[in-house]
This record gives structure tokens, sequence and C-alpha cells, in this order.
């Protein structure tokens, strides 16, 4: 009898899953005083102990936080780090980017098949592995990377491959393969052992030297209304991507007449190729906290969360250890600084592997223990957000400008960059350049400025702005890194001239799939069309009509999505058809005999062979051998 | 009127809202009919179909959970809409399976009933997903053939919110999120032929069958042979 079956899953799971006593999953909902909006946090503790949500576990959950099974089900089957078959208890996730597959993925992928004895997605009989591939883990500058159970590999080459799937068949834990001293260093120095941070140019406000909470102190000696009225006046925009005025935002939720606020930090950076939150949570952590801080005494929140990325996890313990430490010191918690009155602290949220909770309602969803579905909009997060309080969403690196604003002052930050573009960005680089990394520069930039300082001279083509942003080609290098022409949440991946576009393409439309949550119907369907159109394409199956196909097809999805996703999703196709038209229309052109083989007779009398078990008479020529 | 009250129009035509009304609730009280299929009369609003998307002074938004505003210039009707309307659609049909020709709810099916309103009359050119979805017919007297499902999450809404049960929810995400039942079958539920969400009206299609009444009503005699889908709020206007 396997003992699963002891612990009442007749589920049946192959793998040999250890028994999940009820009392502990009953222990694990009160640690978080069974509250339903800590689902997230509940079920990410019974996946990483038991490996797996059982329907047992989820009707025990269910009940104690007064939920149907359904509702649990939900959010469990939503985000791709929590599952409903066993896994193993060392879970190896490839990440499988196009910036990693150019970078050799397939080799890696293949090593890791060889020495573990599983293939992708899938899970050893003894429980020992499990091998999947996950979306952009913030890596892209030391790819191939991955993420083993809660650390992370970088720069995997195949010997390296080969070395940690050794080692961990030999059973050593993946936190001894990163350091053998692993238990003996600090939470930072944990981190960058695994990860480089590559900052290869810090700029004057957020890399370079940054006195201790000069930023909040000033604040202290300020009314509310004048910490808003200089961060408007500083010009800064959001740094997430869609660059809305963040003075504006802490001005609307200030005045929104209500009993508590709230301010959160999306730290949930997914788009492919962006990393630069990565490093400001390793570097400047301290000012992240501070600029929420700064912010909470703005908009009078009492109470915050920072959002982190599951992928992000092997960063958790250096911000829990900055909170302690900000605590100890009396700079969060109550009376801040001594000021009566001024209260603020928070707690940080795990992410659980979901694109979609870096939208600003997806993210208090997950937050709230719901499925990460954006909100409907009105109302908007600033009048009606968390648990229907208002609430602030900035990104890490606005709020670490924030609380550079309020030492510097405003005139300081608003003189760097241009007008609608002030202060500096981080730009995450990655792809075929010499020196992929974090550069922190002024608004206004040129790429081709960009691409010379990074040695990406001989770069085809850049994706500025992830595939949510726009691809450019070379006689488009002039443009200018700044919110009114090439916005960016940071994401600059280099191309080479001997990368494949539609390839490119088709791998970011299979992303945005992957990630639609699936609310509205042309996120969810439209993208999955775009996606197979894209594949006709790729086989020379496509017609010259199809390019036009592609843009109706995507004027559709963009004008009647419900969020962000499914209006940017079609971006990679209409921005190559824009700009590498000629990549197309190679792709449709007429056969010397003007006849265009789009339709593959051989795949679709496949299914016709299966279902009559023999092959065709008339296609199959070889039939009579 | 009331002091409070607001106007704007619809394809030119002024209408009067309350305040807080969605400018679907405020067309129907005025006799204009906005397509849709996941909003349905007594449950929450969800903006999920997307067919009731409108232009509101040139921005699209879903007519369902827009608030009407004053002074705003509503676009309902015209080529451009209709045309989105009409992929959203044909987007539904090519995403289960849907076969009109052998589905009890043909004559009584919303979706399509509204792929004649909205003239999808020329070959669709997406590629169908064909699932493969079990049949659930575990309860004695419902069975449920997810094939037909269009995802709109009436019957989440009407179980939970009417009946007060909680019989369906959404799992999953993105093209694999759709309505499964709180329980290993829809025998371990506690539906019931009675509930609301069971009733003919909450879902649009073919996928909520009660058993034993099919073909009760002959084709020819069912709801959309009466009229074009909307005729009855489009009725109080002419009326």
């Amino acid at each position: 009898m396997s003992t699963a079956a002891q612990s009442g899953d007749p589920a049946g799971p192959t793998v040999s899953v250890p028994s999940i006593p009820e009392e502990q999953i009953v222990a694990i909902c009160e640690t978080y005083a069974n509250d339903r909006h800590r689902m997230l946090d509940i079920l990410r503790e019974v996946q990483d102990r038991f490996r797996w949500i059982s329907p047992k576990v989820m009707e025990t959950v269910a009940r104690q936080t007064g939920l149907s099974r359904i509702e649990v089900e939900g959010v469990a089957s939503f985000y791709s780090f929590l599952s409903q078959t066993p896994k193993g208890r060392v879970t190896i996730r490839l990440c499988d980017d196009i910036v990693d597959r150019f970078a050799g993925l397939a080799e890696v992928a293949g090593i890791f098949e060889q020495e573990l004895g599983i293939g992708m997605g899938e899970t050893s009989g003894d429980g020992a592995f499990s091998l999947e591939y996950t979306p952009c883990i913030g890596l892209c500058d030391q790819a191939p990377a991955a993420m083993v159970n809660d650390v992370v590999v970088t720069s995997l080459t195949p010997e390296r491959a080969r070395q940690w799937a050794q080692a961990l068949k030999a059973g050593t834990p993946p936190e001894e393969i990163v350091s053998e001293r692993f238990s003996e260093l600090t939470p930072h120095a944990r981190a960058t052992e695994q990860v480089e941070n590559n900052i290869r140019h810090a700029g004057a406000v957020l890399l370079g030297p940054v006195p201790d909470s000069a930023g909040l102190k000033k604040a202290l000696d300020m009314a509310p209304a004048q910490i808003i009225d200089t961060i408007e006046a500083s010009g800064l925009r959001g740094c997430g991507g869609a660059g809305f005025t963040t003075g504006r935002k802490w001005r609307f939720a200030a005045s929104e007449p209500a009993e508590k606020r709230y301010v959160l930090c999306n730290a949930d950076e997914g788009e492919p190729g962006t990393f630069k939150d990565r490093v400001l949570l390793t570097e400047r952590p301290h000012l992240l906290v501070e600029g929420m801080t700064i912010a909470a005494r703005a908009v009078g929140a009492r109470e915050g969360i920072i959002y982190l990325r599951g992928e992000y996890v092997y960063l958790r313990e250096l911000i829990e250890e900055v909170l302690a430490d900000r605590r100890a010191r009396g700079l969060l918690g109550a009376n801040i600084l001594g000021i009566d009155g001024f209260d603020f602290d928070l707690r940080v949220q795990m992410g659980a592997g979901a694109y979609i909770c870096g939208e600003e309602g997806a993210l208090i969803s997950s937050c709230e223990g719901l499925p990460g579905e954006p909100k409907t909009r009105p109302p908007f997060p600033v009048n009606r957000g968390y648990l229907g309080f208002p609430t602030v969403v900035n990104n890490v690196e606005t709020f670490c400008h924030a609380a550079r604003i309020l030492d510097r002052g405003a005139q300081w930050f608003f003189d760097m960059g241009e007008e609608g573009s002030h202060g500096t960005k981080l730009f995450s680089v990655s792809g075929d350049c010499l020196n992929p990394g974090i550069y922190e520069l002024p608004y206004g930039l040129e790429v081709r400025e960009l691409l010379e300082m990074v040695g990406g001279e001989d770069a085809a083509a850049v994706q500025v702005g992830g595939p949510s942003g726009t691809m450019i080609a070379r006689d488009s290098f002039h443009r200018r890194l700044t919110f009114d022409d090439l916005a960016t949440g940071g994401a600059v991946i280099v191309f080479s001239g001997e990368r494949n576009v539609l390839e490119i393409v088709e791998y970011y439309m299979s992303f945005f799939v992957h990630e639609s949550c699936g609310y509205c119907t042309p996120c969810r369907v439209g993208n999955v069309f775009l996606q197979k159109a894209i594949g006709k394409f790729r086989k020379g199956l496509a017609n010259p009509e199809d390019i036009d196909y592609l843009k109706d097809l995507s004027g559709t999805i963009i004008e009647t999505s419900r969020c962000g996703l499914g209006m940017t999703s079609p971006n990679p196709i209409l921005t190559t058809l824009e700009n590498f038209p000629l990549v197309y229309s190679a792709m449709v052109k007429p056969s010397k005999d003007r006849i265009r083989a789009t339709f593959d007779i051989q795949s679709a009398i496949e299914g016709a062979r299966k279902l009559a078990k023999r092959r065709s008479y008339i296609y199959d020529r070889d039939f009579s051998k | 009127m009331s002091d409070q009250d607001i106007t704007f129009t619809i394809d030119g035509v002024e209408i009067t809202a309350k305040p807080g009304q969605t400018i679907m609730e405020a067309a129907d009280e005025a006799g204009i009919y906005i397509p849709r299929l996941c909003d349905h009369e007594g449950l929450r609003h969800q903006g999920g179909c997307r067919v009731c998307t409108v232009k509101a002074n040139g921005r699209s938004v879903a007519a369902c959970t827009q608030p009407a505003a004053a002074g705003i210039a509503v676009e309902n009707e015209n080529t451009h809409v209709n045309k989105m309307r009409r992929d959203l659609v044909e987007m539904l049909f090519h995403e289960g399976n849907h076969l009109c020709p052998i589905c009890e709810a043909s004559g009584n099916c919303e979706l399509q009933a509204m792929a004649y309103r909205l003239e999808m009359v020329d070959p669709t050119r997406f590629p169908y997903l064909e699932p493969c979805r079990a049949v659930d017919a575990s309860h004695p007297d419902i069975a449920l053939d997810t094939n037909r499902c269009i995802s709109c999450g009436r019957c989440i809404r009407a179980s939970k919110d009417v009946d007060g049960k909680g019989v369906f929810g959404y799992v999953g995400r993105g093209i694999h999120r759709r309505v499964a039942v709180n329980g290993e079958d829809l025998a371990h539920t506690d539906a019931d032929a009675a509930d609301h969400a069971m009733s003919d009206e909450v879902c649009p299609v073919g996928c909520i069958i009660r058993k034993r009444v099919g073909f009760v009503t002959p084709i020819g005699e069912r709801e959309f042979d009466k009229g074009l889908i909307g005729y009855e709020i489009e009725g109080k206007r002419r009326g």
C-alpha cells in the first residue's frame, strides 16, 4: 500500500510521496490564523513541505479558511509553482527564455535529462527529482540559468550542469552545492554567491553612494502634502513599464476618504529580459523600504506588502533581515524615529510563478489570496485596492527613486533626463552583447549609444521593453529611450544577425499564451491563434493574406482585452511586421509554379492514420512496400 | 429623472442613467440592446467575454462593468465594433466544440443567437482548438458537457450568489482555464436540478443539461426562433 493511499489520496500518484497528516495542514492554516487572504502563503507552505496540493489538502484548507474546495483549487491550479501532482524532493526549473535558448539551453537540458534519467516535465519514480521549464527567472545576463528548489544556478555550461546534477544525485542539498559554508554566510553573501550583480554603470541616483535613511529623515520634517508635492515636482514616473506619474498616484490615494490605506511594492518583474529589480533588491533593499516608508507617510498608510516574485525566493531572507534590522533601529514599526503616531510595517508576500501578477490589480488579487486575475477598473487601486482600501502600488525602482528625491530634492532629479522623462533609469541589458548587466543612465539616450556601451554594436535587432515593448531594426537605432519614444520598464535584449526573428516572435507569443490569466476571451483565445499563425509562417505554410490576418486579429485582441497583458501581447508580431517586413514577406513568396503549400496534407491526415491504425493508400507512397 | 441623474449618448441617442449605473444597465432601461454573453440579469457583472465592448469617447470599454458618465459618447452599433464582437464570438466557437445541429440547446443558445445577430455568415478563419473534455453525467438529474462551455461563469455566480451553494468555480489559467465543479464530479456536489444555476436561463449554451427534458420544446418554437437575441430589450423602446 502506498503512503499516498494511507493519507487518503486515492488519486494514485505513481511517484512515491510522503503521507500528508491532516493535523499538519491544519497547523499550517493556523499559522496564518486560518485567514483566506493568506491562501497563497498556506498553499506555498504545503507545496514546500509535501510537494503537492492533494485533493484532500484542498478540502482541509477549505474547511479551515471557510471557503469551498473549488475556491482553493482555483488558487492552487493558477500558479505555476503550485502543483496538483506530486513533485520531486528537488525541483529543477530551467529558464527557457529565448536568451537562454540562444545561450545553449538545449544542451544543458539534455545533460540534466541524461544524468537524472527523466525527461523535461517529468518526476523521477523515486520522488527525488522533477525537471521542468519555466519562463524568464530574471537572470538573462547570466543565461542559461535555473532554479533548484529555493536557490538559483547561473551561467550553466554542459560541464557545470553535469556537476550540479551529479552532486544532487549524490544527495547534496542545493544550498551546499552553492557553497559548502552556505549556512555560515550572511543572507547577502548567499545571494551574491549565487548571482552576479553585473552592475556595469552606476548612475547618480540609485547605484552610486546612497546615505542611510537620509530621505526618510527629511520626510519627517515635511507635511504629507509636501512630500507628495516634492514627488510630483520631480517628474518621477512609474518604472515598471506603464509610466504613470508617481506623485499623482500618491495624491489620489491620500485624498480618498478611508479608514486605512496600503502601500504595496511590485517586486514581480516578470517581463522577459528584465532583471533590474533583482539588483536593487540585492544591493539597495534599505532604500526600497525607506521609499515605501516615505510613501506610507505621504498617503497615511500603516501597513504595506512587498510582493516578491516566486523566482526571487532566494532573496527573501535578505529582505526579511533588512526589515528586522529596520524594526530594531526604529525605522519601521510603531512611532518611527520617535514620531508619535507614525506607524508603518510591512510583510513579504511571495508569488508563485505567474507573470500576470505584475499587473497592479492581479498583484492585489494575489496578495488577497485569490488567483492572480486583474480587477475590474474602475474602481482603481488608489480608490479601492487591497481588501477594498486605497492602495498605492509602485515598482521597486520607483520607491528607491522616491527616497532619493526626498534626500536630494525634486529639482536635482528633475534636471536629469529630459522633458517628460526625468531622472535616471535602470536598464537590464542581455543577449548578444559583450557586457550584459545593469546600466543606470539618464533618460534620453539613443539605442545606438547604449549598444556602444554594452558592446552590442553588431546588433541586428533590439527588443526594447521586453516582448510587450518594441522590436526595432538597425534603421531605428537612433530612437531614444524615453517615455515618449521607446518606453521601457528596463529590458533591452540585443539580437545579432544570426538570430531568427520569427523564432523570437514565436517564443514571445508562447510566453503570452502561457501567462494569460484566461479571464477574458480575446487574450485567452486570441493569443493562441496568433501563436499558431506565427507557427504557420515559420513552417513556410503562410499566405500573403496571413499578414493581414495577423494585423486584424492583433487589433481585436488589443482593443477588447481587459488588461495590459492582452493590450500589448500582439506587440512582438506588430512591431516586427513594421520593422522587419522582409522577414515576413520572404516567408510568403509565391513558389515558381505559383502554388503555395499552405496546407500540409501529411500532418492533416496524421490523426486519421492514428484512428485507422494504418497508412493512407493515396498519400503514403511506400504503402505497397 | 432626479437631480443626480446623468445623461450621455449611445449612437447619438440621449440616455439617462442613475448614479452608479453601468453603461449596459442604462442602455437596457432605455431599450437599447448591447450584445453580451457573460452578463445576465440578476447576476454580478464579470466583464469577461468582452462581447459587450463599446467605444466610450473613442476608448474601448466593457459596457457591463463601465460606469455611465455624464456627457460620454458611446458607440454601440457600428461596423468596427460589431466586427470585433464577431471575432470574439468566433473565438468562443473555435475554443470549444460547438456542433449546433446535434446540440440540445440549438435555438435557445445565446452563442448561436449572437452569431446570427452579428452576422457570422462567412466561413471563419480561426483554427479549431478541438478540446477533448469528458462529459460528466454522474448526477441523476443533470449532465455537464463542458465541450460547449464558453467560460462565461454565469453558473458560478448563480450558484454562489443566488443559490448560496458554490457548486461551480474556475480552475486553471490561460487557455486551460475552465469551469469545474466543487468535488470529484457533479454527483459529489450539492447540485440540485431546482437550483437557479441549473435553470434554462443561466447557462447560455448547451453545457448544463437537465436530464429527461431534452427537446420538450420543439425546434422552431424556441427562444430565438421568436426573434433576434436582444429583441425583448429592444422591444421596450419600440413599444
